[in-house]
């Protein structure tokens, strides 16, 4: 559903994306992992139209969406959870909630969607009217999650969603992805915990250095001796 | 008795001319809330919509004249922001800055141009002239009607922001334009609704100031303009209630001050506080302790 053909990035003199070729097929988690400055949050940014791009394509459904602005993008149904939880501090827990929903006019389709995501994070129900600036890191990173899911996203794109977190909520956010996915969204995953992220997902990206280096079926690139070496640590 | 007599006229005016701050200082609060912009030309604005009344009300009927004039000050606001403060958006604060002084001196010349320098007569509404008594006291419909229609203007403003979906873009929006945008909101909208919020209320404000004086001139706008960025600084920038009680108080207090029979000192009086509240308390009464941009 999402194609990304020969993507370029600048930022000044920086080449941030070096031509880039990625596939988002429809029923899957894909992940993308590489190491610190690879490119990875340029390439989501870019999707979103955050950035300028110097060439290169993206296609949704066949349709042109390169240089279209990032409202048009959202109204596809393609969403950014982006690094570092970015919740409105101010706005109440229920007020994050209803922003994600800004496009959409549909009150029962927000009611029910804003019900998913407090049965997925029961927390969030329970911290309904609390201003999301005195949520924890972990809970942060839960309300981002479930504001993008209020778009009613088909591509759900997230940017390190395990972050700063602790090793058991991480698998919550883990689990909580895989049910996403299950729900019938799409998820493009950036991950610095890599195993983590093959493990759930259907196909894998490799960056280095503004490029692809390496793609494959998630548990297969597991077992690759590169990929063990560089990311997995062992 | 007698001390509510000699009090009461004095108290009023400055209720009424501190609403009248509070009128153009939501305007400067609001611009700086949203984009970290102190908009120089805010005062100017509230002179030409002034200018413009003028000239209107010798062709058109009154009522048609104080339409036109909110239309016209609105469309200048957006016009404003559209031209001199959007394409220096992801620009240093500093050169946005500069650009507002520009625009502030530009809006001047051009009134300059335009009256020729002289004073012009502001026309009589008679309505807001019409005298009435208040506990003894005699004053005008203006000293009135303007804190009450102040009141009304705040009230409905904040109810705009927590309740509607257009306030809470407003709300995101001053935090994170990058985030905001993901949301779908459209930054460009959110800013020009801001603007023409503000530039609205600077003409109700400008309508209320100038009826109480007979004539108006390109620097008009000056001292107003000053006197509700006081009081925005004073109340917090960025916060409309603080602004609201920033500029009732320093109504208040100038009025007080003339009571007292030392008129030369009034409005020394605005920048003396201006002074103190930057030293005391630089967040002002109802400000965000962490002002910059996360
Ligand atoms: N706004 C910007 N201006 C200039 N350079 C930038 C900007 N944003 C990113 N870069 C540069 O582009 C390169 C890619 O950055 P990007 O944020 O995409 O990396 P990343 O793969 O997400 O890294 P991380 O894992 O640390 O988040 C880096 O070298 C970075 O310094
Ligand atoms: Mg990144």
């Amino acid at each position: 559903m999402l194609t990304i053909k020969g993507l370029n990035v600048h930022y000044g003199g920086i080449h941030a994306l070096r031509g880039i070729d990625l596939e988002v097929a429809d029923g899957h988690i894909i992940s993308l992992i590489g190491a610190n400055g690879a490119g990875k949050s340029t390439t989501l940014k870019s999707i979103m139209g955050l950035v300028a791009k110097t060439s290169g394509q993206i296609l949704w459904n066949d349709k042109d969406i390169t240089n279209i602005p990032t409202k048009e993008v959202v109204k596809q149904g393609i969403v950014l959870c982006p690094e570092g939880r970015r919740v409105f501090p101010d706005l109440t827990v229920e007020e994050n909630l209803r922003i994600g929903a800004y496009l959409r006019n549909d009150k029962d389709g927000i009611q029910k969607d804003k019900e998913w995501v407090y049965e997925l994070f029961p927390r969030m129900k329970e911290r309904e009217w609390q201003l999301a600036g005195t949520l924890s890191g972990g809970e942060q990173q839960m309300l981002a999650v479930g504001r993008a899911l209020m778009s009613k996203p088909k591509l759900l794109m997230l940017d390190e969603p395990s972050l700063g977190l602790a090793p058991l909520v991480i698998k919550d956010i883990f689990a909580i992805i895989k049910q996403i996915k299950d729900a019938g969204v799409n998820v493009l995953l950036i991950e610095q915990n890599a195993k983590a992220a093959l493990e759930i997902s259907d196909y894998a990206y490799v960056m280095e250095t503004g490029k692809i280096t390496m793609s494959g079926v998630g548990k297969e690139l597991m077992n690759d001796e590169r990929v063990k070496k560089a990311y997995l640590g062992e | 008795m007698e001390f509510i007599a000699k009090w009461l006229p004095y108290i009023l005016a400055g209720i009424s001319v501190g609403g009248q701050f509070a009128l153009i200082a939501i305007g400067y609060t609001m611009v700086y809330g949203i984009l970290r912009l102190i908009n120089f030309a805010h005062g100017d604005m509230f002179m030409i919509a002034g200018l413009v009344m003028v000239y209107m009300a010798t062709v058109l009927p009154l009522w048609v004249s104080v339409i036109l004039v909110l239309i016209i000050t609105v469309v200048l606001g957006c016009t404003i922001e559209r031209v001199a403060y959007r394409p220096l958006r992801s620009a240093p604060r500093m050169s946005i800055m500069i650009s507002a002084i520009g625009v502030s001196y530009f809006l001047q010349n051009m009134a300059l141009y335009i009256t020729g320098g002289l004073t012009r007569t502001y026309p009589t509404i008679d309505w807001l002239q019409k005298n009435i008594t208040i506990m003894g006291a005699s004053t005008k419909m203006v000293t009135i009607i303007t804190p009450v229609l102040t009141i009304v203007l705040v009230i409905a403003l904040v109810f705009l922001i927590k309740r509607t979906k257009i306030g809470m873009a407003m709300r995101a929006v001053s935090r994170d334009f990058d985030t905001s945008a993901l949301m779908g909101i459209d930054i460009n909208r959110v800013i020009a609704v801001t603007f023409i919020i503000g530039s609205f209320l600077a003409a109700v404000g400008s309508i209320l100031y100038f009826s109480n004086y007979t004539g108006i001139m390109p620097t008009s706008g000056s001292m107003p303009g000053l006197k509700a960025f006081v009081a925005a600084v004073f109340g917090g920038i960025g916060s409309i209630p603080g602004a609201v009680v920033g500029a009732f108080v320093i109504g208040i207090c100038e009025n007080i001050i003339k009571g007292l029979g030392l008129t030369t000192f009034s409005d020394a009086f605005t920048f003396v506080l201006l002074i103190v509240i930057l030293m005391v308390k630089p967040t002002g009464l109802f400000g965000e302790k962490n002002i910059d941009k996360v």
